[in-house]
């Protein structure tokens, strides 16, 4: 719909409510550029469609804007690579089928140490699957994807205001790392409107100066970008050097919230959407006197994976929901080495379940488990 | 306060933008608010819906299953969503495109003949708007002031005229439930 | 009495779920009705596209199965070089086909394979609201190119078919529309002769369909058909392309 973003901006200016109320892509969008991406290149596909919609819009009112609906989302992640190696902050977003094509491109990212933005908004899957939200992209983002030895940085947000808020975050991480973050959403993030209060715009000037890019070399000794090390002792190095950065990043910017958790017998874990309807169940359940809290990881690489091992020490009783057959649940049995009862719920792609079905999943697990 | 209102009809009459103005009024009264639009190919079948929900609390799921207020503009909408409506709940009918009537006992019904009702105003695009003005009546969701002042700011830059005509709409409807 | 319209046999009964106007409700009757003509309904097999036709299957009773976008072309030549006695055709859009599925496509006609591909330019991508398509002419509003399509900003739209007659595997290729009876009836002879093409094992045969879109075009059905003969025309002429069938003399 056309109306909502450009009208959303500019009240912003003339009402007196600070926020505004936005589509979830338009946030992520708008939220791009605030951050300093002038450089957009992408593919339609429902449900995230009014990413490249807006942008095309947005950008083409920018000095130095562009944005190019390319042939295939092969060819957007390819031109991200160009505008990333210039120097430019620059995003990509698709959802299911076209991520899996911008694979062969986020593994060069991640060899060629380049920093870029990647939003999926995921759908229900294997296959062209349907449009609906789902979160079965879980494997595929925080596994890499392409192949190669690496890691991309995985931000979940659960929200209008975080969908906002982590793109800003996203372009500091990608460039603070010179690596590719992916934003990852789902078609309801992607759809729903809520109010959003965004931060200023940066200016470009402001950016970080990047002293890799390649220019033209004027003034200075010429520069390459390159993923080819046919020497192996090279190449094992520089594998070891992006092993280093992935340390680094695990240590430092890892993201998780907890809900709930102090006294809590029996934790629930969920990402993203998953999270937010979660965080509805326990507190139905609490209100019944359930010890039950959430923990939700923001970042899905780097995973949380000491923080619910330090849980485990107290509480051994865990619920893992998501919106998919059982993806992040893997990642939660290896956090907690044994150390704690682990119970799946999830559906496939395509319904969103209720508040109150995850409340009946986590009230039957309670009484099973005789904790009340 | 936990109330999920859903608008129906077809994709021309202006569906979205009664959710997007009901959420947007939400905010600035501030509740929190979700707005889900339908989208893809959902739409392609020519109907649209949209979920708002305004809320003192946190919302967890913008996806109402038993909505308390259903808008409905025409007959695809009436046939989905009559028998989604919360027990207690109430029905908004545009009494000018939908000719039955819920068998249901337990709900409250206003008829709002939406099509008569803004042929005074010369510009049918404006429907919508009556039957905004009668939903906020009765919903007594957010007030009539909030919502002038959400049109002033949704439309004083796209089309000035505009924030005339819908506020004299959205009276028409606010006036025609009586006080 | 005599029944005048009846459904085709290779059609099912289920109702087209494609908006008024649109012109694959068209021509999904009147390639039912060439299969149907030409007794191929249990020797046919297609393939259909990423776009507002993804569901064909629902529509046509012959055997389909369902690409990933853009790679019909491909997943074609699999088909029919597994069962060469068989006739094997891809139902595309234009951006199935001038924009991801070019490589392939481009390809599949230089091997001159022995398929069908029917191409349906609407000028827009449908199924996702109303983008850009490769084919969307200079001017035209879609909502990734605000104000009208721009050569400078958005590039030139790609005449597909006439790359793909230059083609040395391409042996028939023509350009028709859906925008009136007469039209309508050169299609169907397009469609059939397509086929025969692909029967006789001449190569590759592509028919372009210029077909309304009137809910992205933001128009009435009437108009929809009106703008193809004023305007989209102009950038996509009908016609024969090549046919290198011996039927008749090519036209390059
Ligand atoms: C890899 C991949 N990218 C994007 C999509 C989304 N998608 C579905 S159909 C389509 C294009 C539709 O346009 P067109 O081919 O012209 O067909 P039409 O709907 O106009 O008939 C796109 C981009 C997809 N299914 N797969
Ligand atoms: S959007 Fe266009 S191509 Fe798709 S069904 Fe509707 S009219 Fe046909
Ligand atoms: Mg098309």
């Amino acid at each position: 719909m056309a109306f909502a973003p450009f009208h959303a901006r500019r009240s912003q200016s003339r009402s007196t409510v600070p926020k505004v109320l936005m589509r979830g892509n338009h946030v992520v969008a708008e939220a791009a550029v605030r951050a300093g991406c002038r450089f957009y290149f992408g593919y339609p596909i429902t449900p995230q469609n009014e990413i490249p919609e807006y942008m095309s819009e947005r950008l083409s009112k920018i000095e130095g804007g562009v944005f190019i609906q390319a042939e295939s989302e092969i060819a957007s992640i390819h031109m991200v690579i160009g505008a990333s190696m210039a120097g430019g902050r620059v995003m990509t977003s698709s959802s299911g089928p076209g991520i899996s094509l911008k694979q062969e491109g986020i593994s060069f990212l991640s060899g060629l140490e380049l920093p870029a933005v990647i939003v999926n908004m995921s759908r229900g899957g294997p296959g062209l699957g349907n449009i609906a939200p789902a979160q079965s992209d879980y494997f595929q983002a925080t596994r890499g994807g392409g192949h190669g030895d690496y890691r991309t940085i995985v931000l979940a947000p659960n929200s209008g205001q975080e969908l906002a808020d982590l793109t800003f975050e996203a372009f500091d991480l990608a460039d603070k790392y010179r690596t590719p973050v992916v934003i990852l959403g789902d078609g309801m993030l992607g759809q729903m409107m809520e109010p959003v209060e965004f931060r200023p715009e940066i200016p470009i000037k402001k950016l970080p100066h990047k002293d890799w890019a390649l220019t033209g070399a004027k003034g200075r000794p010429s520069r390459f970008i390159r993923s080819l090390i046919l020497d192996p002792g090279e190449e094992e190095e520089h594998n070891w050097k992006l092993m280093r950065k992935y340390e680094k990043i695990a240590r430092e910017e890892l993201r998780w919230e907890a809900f709930a958790a102090d006294d809590a017998k029996m934790l629930v874990v969920a990402f993203g959407t998953a999270a937010r309807i979660a965080k509805g169940a326990v507190k139905r359940v609490r209100e019944q006197g359930l010890k039950v809290g959430l923990i939700r990881p923001i970042s899905l690489w780097p995973f949380p994976f000491k923080a619910l091992r330090d849980f485990s020490k107290k509480v051994k009783h865990f619920i893992v929901f998501e919106m998919n057959m059982g993806q992040m649940v893997e990642d939660v049995r290896l956090a907690l080495e044994g150390g704690g009862e682990v119970h799946f719920y999830g559906r496939p792609g395509g319904i969103v379940p209720t508040p109150l079905e995850v409340s009946r999943v986590i009230t039957s697990q309670y009484y099973q488990k005789r904790l009340g | 306060m936990f109330i999920k209102t859903i608008f129906s009809g077809f994709g021309g009459q202006g569906v979205i933008m009664m959710g997007y103005l009901l959420a947007t009024a939400g905010m600035y009264e501030q509740k929190n608010v979700t707005c889900l639009p339908s989208y893809g190919a959902e739409v392609r079948g020519g109907t649209a819906n949209c979920t708002v929900v305004i809320s003192t609390e946190e919302i967890a799921s913008p996806v109402a299953s038993e909505p308390d207020f259903a808008v409905l503009m025409n007959n695809p909408a009436l046939l989905f969503y009559q028998n989604q409506v919360q027990s207690g709940g109430t029905l908004f009918l545009n009494s000018s495109m939908i000719d039955s009537r819920p068998v249901r006992g337990d709900i409250e019904i206003y008829e709002i003949p939406v099509n008569d009702l803004v042929k005074p105003l010369g510009e049918e695009r404006v429907g919508n708007m009556v039957m905004l003005g009668a939903f906020i009546k009765k919903s007594a969701l957010v007030s009539l002031d909030t919502m002038h002042r959400v049109l002033k700011d949704t439309f004083t830059n796209r089309n000035p005229a505009m924030v005339k005509l819908n506020r004299q709409a959205l009276l028409v409807g606010y006036d025609f439930l009586g006080p | 009495m005599k029944k005048v319209f009846t459904r085709p046999k290779s059609l099912k009964s289920a109702p087209f779920h494609y908006c008024p106007g649109c012109g694959h409700s068209l021509l999904h009757r009147i390639i039912g009705e060439v299969i149907d003509e030409m007794g191929l309904q249990e020797r046919i097999i297609g393939v259909p596209p990423a776009g507002c036709a993804v569901l064909a299957y629902n529509y046509f009773d012959i055997d389909m199965g369902e690409a990933s976008h853009g790679r019909a072309a491909a997943l074609a030549t699999g088909l029919k070089r597994a069962l060469p006695d068989r006739i094997v055709f891809t139902y595309q859009g234009d951006g199935d086909i001038a924009a991801i599925g070019t490589a392939e496509t481009i390809h599949a006609a230089a091997r001159g394979e022995n398929i069908t591909t029917i191409f349906v330019n609407n000028g827009v991508y449908g199924m996702t609201g109303g983008q850009m398509a490769p084919t969307s002419i200079l001017g035209q509003n879609t909502t990734t190119s605000p104000g009208g399509r721009k050569e400078k900003r958005d590039g030139f739209p790609i005449n597909l078919s006439e790359m793909l007659a230059i083609a040395k595997g391409s042996a028939y290729v023509e350009r028709t529309a859906v925008n009136s009876p007469s039209n309508i009836l050169k299609t169907k002879r397009a469609i059939a002769k397509a086929f025969q093409v692909q029967i006789k094992g001449a190569g590759f045969s592509l028919v372009e369909v210029l077909s309304p879109c009137p809910t992205n075009w933001k128009m009435s059905p009437v108009e929809a058909c009106k703008w193809i003969d004023e305007v989209m025309t102009a950038s996509f002429p009908l016609g024969v392309l090549k046919d290198f069938t011996g039927d008749k003399k090519d036209v390059h």
